[in-house]
C-alpha cells in the first residue's frame, strides 16, 4: 500500500520581536495558541489526531517536552503522545518530516508537527562553577553549614550566563559564519541590504492583501490586546536607511547589519499532516502533498550555512526533478548574506563541481519565485516554528499563486540543511 | 448479614477490608452511581460500628467512599414523614450512631473525595479526623437549606465547635460549596492529599491517632475572630446580625433559616444534648412543612429537566459562534467554555470583544484563586474563546446564538448572511427577548434551524434557559440546543413561539401593574419591599433597574404589550418608555427608579423624580397586601393563559420558567403549584375581587375559572 502524506493546514501566532508582548509567557502558551487554532482551522476533531511533534532550541527545563503542554491545552486528548524534537532552526522541519515517516510507515494517520520558541524565556543560567556550589549546598544541614557555604560564594558567581547564539564546536556565532560565507561567495553590503528591504516590502504587501491567513489572533490576558499582525515587519523599509547601520558581528570589515540579519523572534507554528486517503475519509480538505524531503550535514567550518544549496542538490537528484519544475521557492533567510551565497552556490558550475562532483551548475532560482510573502528577516524566526511556517506559505502560495510544486530550503546551526518538496492538491 | 427490616445485605452498601489493624469501610452502594444515605444504611453502620468495637485486631477505622464521590447526601425520598413524631425516631436513631462513632475509642477517619453533601459531611464531622483529596471534584456542603431543612445530623452542633460560630453559620445558612484547600484552611478537614494517595494517607492517620502521635495542631485565631466566636458578647453579636441578615434576605419566608441559627444558639448556650435535640424536633417540623416540599419538589424537578426528551436525535455541540460580544454574549460564552464548549465570539467592535473576554478571565481568576484552576487550565479554557470580525470559519460552528441588537430588519440580515457561510446543519438561535421568531425565520432558507435561546442575566448565575420552538423548527434542532444547555448547567424549558415567550410573557403585565400603581399615587420602594416580602428575591422597579431600562421599554413597545393592550380593560403604563426617552437606563446608568450612589453605584433610596412620569400625584400609603396581590394575580393569570395557548406544554414548565427565570418565590413551588396550594377557587376568588375594584383585567383565565369550578388542581 503506497501511503501518501498530505498538508491540511497550517497555523501559527504572529511571530513578534523578542521581548515585546511574549515578554511574559512560556513558549508552551505559544505553542498552545498555534495548535488550537489549528484545530479550529482545520475543524479536525481532536480525538482524530496520532501524535503531536513539536520543535524547539531554547528549552525550558521546566517543559522540556513542550509539545506535551502546548497540545494537552490546546484541547488535544491525553492519550496522545507527543513529543520535542530538536534540530536548531531547521526543528520544526524535522518535526513535520518526522510526522511524513509515521505516517508513511503506518505508525499514525493524523499528526500535528510544527515549533514553538519563545527567546523572551530564555533560561538564565549561572556558571559552572556556582551551578557545581549550589548543587552541592543541597546537601547542607544547619547554620554553621550554611554560614561555611556563604563565605565560599564570590561575586562573580552571581554574574549570569545567557545562552549565545554560537557553535560550540568552533565557538563561532552565526553572524560571525555568515560574514565568512560572504567573504568567500563575494557577497556585497549592498546585495544583502537590498534583499532584506526586499523581505520586508513583500511581507507588508502579503500582509496587507491577506495572504497571511496562517496567523491566528493572540488575546493575552489580562489586557486581551489582539495580537492578529508579525511586528518585525517594516513597510517603511529603505535601502537609504540599512545602509548607515553599523556592521553587527564584524566591527571592522563586515557586511551584516542587524538589518540584513534576521531578529530574535517569538512565535509559534504548526501543520496537521494526514495520510492522504484519510484526509478524505474525514473531510479534511488537504491544500498539499508532501513529495520528499531530505536533511543533510556540512563542514562546520566553511559550510555552516550552506544547507540549503546542498539539501536542494540532494533532494533533485533524489527525485529526479529540475530547480525549473517548480514554481514556488521559500527559502529560510537566517541572514540576507545567507540567502545570496546559497542562490550563488546553486548557480555555480565550479562549486557543483568542486563541492559536489556534478558536472553542471545545479541551477538557478528565479528571484519571483523565491519568498513572495516574505521571509525570516521580514517576519521573523522564532527557531523552532519557522520549518512549519515555510511549509504553511508554500502550501499558500501554491494556490494563490497557481503553482504545482513548491520547494522548501533551510539551513540550520550545527552546519544542517534540510529540503522538501510539495505538490499542490 | 442482614440488617433489620429492610432485607438489605451489607454487602450491598459496604465492603470492609482489614488489614494491619485498620479496618476500611468502603462505602459502595451496589448497582447506583452514588452513594446516598438512607435507613437501611444507618442501620447498617450500627451494626458494622458495634462489631468493629468489640473486635479486637481492629484499632482504627477509614471511612472512604468507592464511587467518585463520597456522599451525595440523603436520599430524599427514602424518608418520609406524615405527621409529628414521625421521623423524630429516625432523627435520634441516626444522632445515636453518629454519636457512637464520635465516642468511638478507635479513632475513626473520614476520607473524602468528590462530592460530600449534608450527610457526607455531618458523617465526616462525627469522625476523629477528616483527610480530603485535593481534586476539583472534590467539594463538601451542608445544602440542607436550600431544601427548606437544617443539617439534621448533628451539623448544627458539631460544625461551629470544628471550625468556629461565623464560619459554621456561614456554610450552613448558604449551602454553598466549599473546595479542598479552603476546607482545610477552615478547619473542616484535617489534611487534603493527592486522590490517588486518599485511602493510604487515611489509614496512616488513623494509625497514628490510635497510637496516640497525632493531636490536632491548635489553629490561630485573630482576636477578632476569637472575641466573636469564643466568647459570650461576642458570640451574641454574631447571632444579633446573622438575624437581622436573614431576616431582611429571606423576609420570613424560609423559616429553617432562622431554625439554623436557633439549634446553634441553643447548643451553644445549653449544652450539646440540648441541641441534638432542638435538632430532631425543629427538623422534622421543617420536613412537615409546605416550604420544604415545594424546595424539595423544585429540587426534583430540576434533576428531571437535565433529561433531555430529544436525546436521540440530538447532535453533541463542540462550537457555539456568538454574534455579539455584549454581557449577554460573555456570559453564554463563559458558561459554555467552562464545559468543554469552544465559543467564536463575532462582534464588529474589537473592543466589545476585548471587554467580553476580561469579564470571563474575572471568573477564571476566581476559580484560579480558589486553587480550582491551575494556570495551564486557566490557559485552556481561556483559549477556547476566539475573538473575531467576520465570518471565518463559520463552517466548523455548530450553533450560532445571535444577541445583536433587537431589530428586525437587522435579525432577518444576520441570518441571511449566517446561512451563507455556515453549513446546512448549523443550527441559528436567536437570543432575542421580544421579537417573534417565526417571522424571523421567514428570512431563513432552513427554517427548520432557526430557534430561539432566551438566556437571562447575568448568564452565569440565573439557572434558566427559555428555548422557543416555531412550527418549524427541526426536532434535532430543538434537542441539540436543549443538549448544550444542561451541558452550559442550565435549567431548560421549551416553549412555542409567541409574543414574549413565557417568561417575559408573565413578566410584562406584573411590571404593568406596578407601574400602574406608581400612576395611582404608590412609591417606588413601598411595591419593591412588599413584592420581596412576598417572596421575590428583588421587587419589581428594582428588576427594572438591573436589567435596564432600555431592555424594559423594549419589551413594553413589543409584540408582547400589543397583545396585552387589546384586551378588555387593560391600561398599559407608559411612565417607563418616558423615562427611556428621557436618559433613564437604570443602573447602567446609574439613573433609574432608585437613586445610586455616584462613585459606588450602591443602590440608595427611591427617585422621587420617576413620579413625574407617573402622573405626578402625591404619593400615597398603599396596602402591601394588596400590592402583592394584584402583580402576583396579574402574573398568575398570564402563567394559565400561556398553558391555554400551548405556550408551555405542561404546568411544570411554567412553574420552571417562573421560578428559574424570574425568581418567582421559590418557597411556592412556581405559579401552578401556588395556585395548587391555595386552591383555584381561592385565587378566582381574589381576582374577582380585584376585579370589582379595578375592572376587567383581572378576569380569571378561563382555564383557571374551569380549574375552580371542578376544583381540580394543575398537577395531577
Amino acid at each position: 500500500m503506497n501511503r501518501k502524506v498530505v498538508v491540511v493546514d497550517g497555523a501559527r501566532t504572529p511571530f513578534l520581536r523578542s521581548g515585546t508582548d511574549y515578554m511574559d509567557l512560556m513558549s508552551w502558551q505559544l505553542g498552545q495558541y498555534a495548535i488550537k487554532g489549528l484545530l479550529t482551522k482545520t475543524g479536525v476533531e481532536p480525538d482524530k489526531i496520532d501524535g503531536v511533534i513539536m520543535g524547539t532550541v531554547i528549552s525550558n527545563l521546566r517543559t522540556s517536552n513542550v509539545s506535551r503542554e502546548s497540545a494537552v491545552t490546546a484541547g488535544i486528548p491525553s492519550r496522545v503522545p507527543c513529543d520535542t524534537v530538536t534540530m536548531a532552526c531547521i526543528s520544526a522541519n524535522r518535526a513535520i518530516a518526522n510526522g511524513y515517516d509515521r505516517i508513511v510507515s503506518g505508525q499514525a494517520d493524523l499528526i500535528v508537527a510544527g515549533g514553538v520558541d519563545n527567546t523572551s524565556d530564555t533560561p538564565i543560567s549561572f556558571r559552572k562553577e556556582m551551578q557545581k556550589k549550589l548543587f552541592n549546598a543541597q546537601k547542607l544541614r544547619g547554620f554553621g553549614d550554611m554560614l561555611k557555604f556563604l563565605f565560599t560564594l564570590r561575586i562573580k558567581d552571581f554574574l549570569p550566563e545567557r545562552p549565545r547564539v554560537a557553535e560550540y564546536i568552533t565557538n563561532r556565532t552565526m553572524g560571525q559564519d555568515c560574514e565568512n560565507l560572504t567573504g568567500a561567495y563575494a557577497v556585497g553590503r549592498k546585495e544583502q541590504d537590498e534583499f532584506a528591504v526586499n523581505s520586508h516590502h513583500k511581507a507588508h504587501a502579503a500582509a496587507e492583501a491577506g495572504h497571511l491567513n496562517d496567523v491566528v489572533e493572540v488575546a493575552l490576558p489580562p489586557k486581551f490586546r489582539p495580537l492578529n499582525r508579525d511586528n518585525g515587519v517594516r513597510g517603511d523599509s529603505a535601502l537609504e536607511k540599512l545602509s548607515k547601520l553599523r556592521p553587527a558581528f564584524d566591527k571592522k570589515y563586515g557586511t551584516l547589519t542587524a538589518a540584513n540579519s534576521s531578529f530574535l523572534t517569538d512565535g509559534a507554528a504548526a501543520v496537521l499532516l494526514a495520510e492522504e486517503e484519510k484526509a478524505k475519509e474525514l473531510g479534511l480538505k488537504a491544500k498539499a502533498r508532501i513529495v520528499d524531503y531530505v536533511f543533510t550535514g556540512q563542514d562546520l567550518d566553511d559550510e555552516l550555512l550552506l544547507g540549503p544549496a546542498y539539501s536542494t542538490y540532494r533532494l533533485l537528484q533524489k527525485t529526479g526533478m529540475k530547480l525549473e519544475d517548480f514554481d514556488v521557492i521559500e527559502m529560510h533567510e537566517a541572514f540576507a548574506g545567507q540567502v545570496l551565497a546559497n542562490l550563488k552556490c546553486l548557480a555555480s558550475a565550479e562549486w557543483a563541481q568542486s563541492k559536489l562532483g556534478y558536472d553542471q551548475a545545479v541551477g538557478e532560482i528565479p528571484r519571483e519565485k523565491l519568498n513572495n510573502w516574505g521571509g525570516s528577516l521580514s517576519i521573523g524566526h522564532p527557531f523552532g516554528a519557522t520549518g512549519a511556517r515555510l511549509v504553511t506559505m508554500a502550501a499558500n502560495r501554491l494556490h494563490a499563486e497557481g503553482g504545482k510544486y513548491a520547494l522548501i530550503a533551510s539551513c540550520a546551526a550545527g552546519a544542517h540543511g534540510h529540503a522538501m518538496i510539495l505538490e499542490k492538491i | 448479614m442482614s440488617t433489620e427490616n429492610t432485607g438489605i445485605s451489607r454487602e450491598d452498601f459496604v465492603r470492609i477490608e482489614k488489614k494491619d489493624g485498620v479496618a476500611t469501610l468502603w462505602l459502595d452502594r451496589k448497582g447506583e452511581k452514588m452513594n446516598v444515605v438512607n435507613p437501611g444504611l444507618i442501620n447498617m453502620m450500627a451494626g458494622v460500628f458495634e462489631e468493629l468495637e468489640n473486635d479486637n485486631e481492629v484499632k482504627a477505622v477509614v471511612l472512604i467512599s468507592g464511587k467518585k464521590d463520597f456522599i451525595a447526601g440523603a436520599d430524599i425520598n427514602a424518608f418520609k414523614a406524615e405527621k409529628e413524631g414521625d421521623f423524630q425516631p429516625i432523627s435520634r436513631k441516626g444522632h445515636e450512631i453518629l454519636a457512637r462513632i464520635a465516642a468511638s475509642k478507635k479513632p475513626v477517619v473520614a476520607a473524602i473525595h468528590g462530592t460530600a453533601y449534608g450527610l457526607g459531611v455531618e458523617l465526616p464531622l462525627a469522625c476523629h479526623a477528616r483527610i480530603c483529596s485535593d481534586h476539583k471534584s472534590t467539594k463538601l456542603a451542608l445544602p440542607e437549606v436550600k431544601l427548606g431543612l437544617l443539617p439534621g445530623g448533628g451539623g448544627t452542633q458539631r460544625l461551629p465547635k470544628l471550625v468556629g460560630l461565623q464560619a459554621s453559620l456561614d456554610m450552613m445558612l448558604t449551602g454553598k460549596n466549599i473546595f479542598a484547600f479552603p476546607a482545610k484552611r477552615m478547619g473542616l478537614v484535617d489534611d487534603v492529599v493527592n486522590k490517588n494517595k486518599l485511602h493510604q494517607s487515611a489509614v496512616a492517620l488513623a494509625k497514628r491517632i490510635a497510637e496516640g502521635k497525632w493531636t490536632r495542631p491548635k489553629r490561630k485565631k485573630k482576636f477578632v475572630q476569637w472575641f466573636l466566636d469564643d466568647t459570650g458578647i461576642g458570640r451574641n453579636i454574631v447571632f444579633s446580625q446573622a438575624r437581622k441578615t436573614v431576616a431582611r434576605m429571606t423576609q420570613g419566608n424560609y423559616p429553617a433559616v432562622p431554625e439554623i441559627i436557633n439549634c446553634v444558639e441553643i447548643g451553644l448556650k445549653k449544652g450539646n444534648k440540648a441541641g441534638y435535640e432542638a435538632e430532631v424536633i425543629k427538623f422534622e417540623k421543617l420536613m412537615l412543612g409546605q416550604v420544604s416540599k415545594e424546595l424539595i419538589n423544585i429540587f426534583h424537578v430540576m434533576t428531571d429537566k437535565k433529561k433531555n426528551p430529544w436525546a436521540e436525535v440530538s447532535k453533541k455541540t463542540n462550537t457555539i459562534a456568538l454574534l455579539g460580544a455584549g454581557f449577554m454574549g460573555a456570559g453564554i460564552a463563559e458558561v459554555s467554555i467552562f464545559n468543554d464548549m469552544d465559543i467564536f465570539m463575532k462582534d464588529i467592535s474589537q473592543d466589545m470583544i476585548t471587554d467580553a473576554r476580561k469579564l470571563i478571565w474575572k471568573s477564571i481568576s476566581t476559580k484560579m484563586k480558589r486553587r480550582i484552576y491551575s494556570k495551564a487550565d486557566a490557559q485552556e479554557v481561556m483559549g477556547r474563546v476566539r475573538g473575531q470580525l467576520d465570518y471565518a470559519d463559520f463552517d466548523k460552528v455548530d450553533i450560532v446564538i445571535e444577541a445583536v441588537p433587537e431589530k428586525m430588519d437587522l435579525k432577518k440580515a444576520i441570518i441571511k448572511e449566517v446561512e451563507g457561510v455556515a453549513r446546512p446543519d448549523t443550527i441559528f438561535a436567536t437570543n432575542t427577548s421580544a421579537l417573534s421568531i417565526t417571522e424571523m425565520s421567514k428570512a431563513a432558507a432552513r427554517p427548520e434551524n432557526v430557534i430561539g435561546m432566551h438566556y437571562f442575566s447575568p448568564v452565569p448565575k440565573m439557572p434558566l434557559l427559555e428555548i422557543i420552538r416555531t412550527d418549524k423548527t427541526a426536532d434535532w434542532v430543538i434537542g441539540t440546543c436543549y443538549e448544550a444547555g444542561v451541558r452550559q448547567g442550565k435549567t431548560v424549558i421549551v416553549v412555542k413561539d409567541g409574543p414574549g415567550f413565557y417568561a417575559n410573557r408573565i413578566l410584562a403585565p406584573y411590571l404593568n401593574e406596578a407601574m400602574l400603581m406608581l400612576e395611582e399615587g404608590a412609591e417606588v420602594a413601598d411595591v419593591d419591599r412588599a413584592m420581596t416580602k412576598a417572596g421575590y428575591p428583588v421587587g419589581p422597579f428594582k428588576v427594572m433597574d438591573e436589567v435596564g431600562l432600555d431592555v424594559g421599554a423594549h419589551v413594553m413597545t413589543g409584540d408582547m404589550i400589543d397583545v396585552v393592550k387589546e384586551r378588555e380593560g387593560v391600561k398599559v403604563a407608559t411612565g417607563l418608555l418616558d423615562m427611556f426617552k428621557a436618559g433613564y437606563l437604570g443602573r447602567k446608568n446609574k439613573k433609574g427608579y432608585y437613586l445610586y450612589h455616584p462613585k459606588t453605584g450602591k443602590r440608595l433610596k427611591g427617585n422621587p423624580d420617576v413620579y413625574q412620569y407617573f402622573g405626578g400625584k402625591p404619593r400615597t400609603k398603599f396596602d402591601p397586601t394588596e400590592i402583592q396581590q394584584r402583580c402576583l394575580m396579574q402574573m398568575l393569570n398570564e402563567a394559565v393563559m400561556c398553558l391555554e395557548e400551548g405556550i408551555i406544554a405542561a404546568p411544570v414548565d411554567g412553574d420552571v420558567g417562573a421560578v428559574f427565570g424570574l425568581g418567582f418565590p421559590p418557597f411556592t413551588g412556581g405559579p401552578f403549584r401556588y395556585i395548587d396550594a391555595v386552591g383555584a377557587k381561592a385565587v378566582v376568588d381574589i381576582m374577582e375581587g380585584l376585579m370589582g375594584k379595578f375592572g376587567p383585567k383581572f378576569r380569571p383565565a378561563k382555564m383557571l375559572k374551569e380549574k375552580a369550578e371542578k376544583g381540580e388542581r394543575f398537577h395531577g
